[in-house]
């Protein structure tokens, strides 16, 4: 089967960029993000559970400037892909597929996300300015 | 040794009827996420500090153990069938394909493993023993 060198998906050299597959692919990109922040939450636990100082020391990583940058992407990354997760499962279940429809949940995806960024990161500030 | 080709032997056999399961799969744990993930954000912004000892007497709760575990649980499979379709759509050659799959599953496990375990270990920790 002379299968090497041929595309195994459709693909973005293919495809004319445009919202819906920008979305689908911001919808894995967030998602892969997703999973690197599962390995942070993993030794953010394990941390928790050996003591005192190994908190301190992961909560320093996690406070610190660059830290602070990756947990506010990881907030965007989990807003938008539950908010698109969402309008998925609406399209599983054969809702949503107009052109119209289709453009503003993606919108309501995006801007959501943002939005509710901004939202938890000011509340965190407001309650905890550091 | 068979004489048929592989073809031949699964002819009219019809499908394993298991194609679907993976996209189920995925599906079943998203809708279970959507509430198990909004507990854990809202938890953890509702608490006073994110310190070593509001942290730990929050998770010593056994709600708040229990709730944990089965979002470690669940996230875990939904991320782990996430990051399995992305290999198998844009890691073409078979070798690196299988090694990739390979080193997820085990890497899933472990991180499932670790963190559960945490979890149990601040949630049973916080009791003490019967005397």
């Amino acid at each position: 089967m002379p299968a090497r060198g041929r595309p195994t998906s459709p693909h973005w050299q293919i495809y004319r960029w445009q919202i819906g597959n920008s979305l689908s692919i911001l919808h894995r990109l967030t998602g892969v993000a997703l999973a690197l922040g599962l390995i942070a939450l993993c030794y953010w636990l394990v941390a928790l559970a050996s003591g005192p100082q190994s908190y301190a020391a992961a909560m320093r990583v996690f406070a610190g400037p660059l830290g602070r940058l990756v947990m506010v992407a990881w907030t965007f990354a989990f807003l938008y892909h539950l908010l698109n997760g969402v309008r998925h499962l609406f399209w599983d279940i054969g809702m949503g597929y107009e052109r119209t429809q289709r453009h503003a949940s993606g919108w309501f995806a995006v801007l959501g996300a943002v939005g509710l960024t901004v939202c938890v990161w000011a509340s965190i500030w407001a309650s905890h300015p550091s | 040794m068979s004489l048929r080709s592989p073809l031949g032997r699964v002819l009219g056999l019809g499908s394993a009827k298991e194609g679907t399961g993976h996209w189920w799969a995925q599906r079943v744990s998203a809708i279970a996420l959507i509430p198990l993930t909004l507990w854990f954000v809202f938890s953890l912004l509702a608490l006073p500090a994110l310190n070593y000892a509001t942290v730990r007497a929050w998770l010593s709760y056994p709600l708040s153990g229990f709730l944990a575990v089965l979002l470690i649980a669940v996230l875990t499979h939904h991320s782990y069938l996430g990051t399995t379709e992305v290999i198998e759509d844009y890691v073409p050659a078979a070798g690196p394909k299988l090694f990739s799959l390979l080193f997820l599953r085990f890497l899933y496990v472990l991180v499932g493993g670790a963190s559960i375990f945490a979890v149990l270990r601040v949630t049973f920790g916080a009791w003490a023993p019967i005397p």
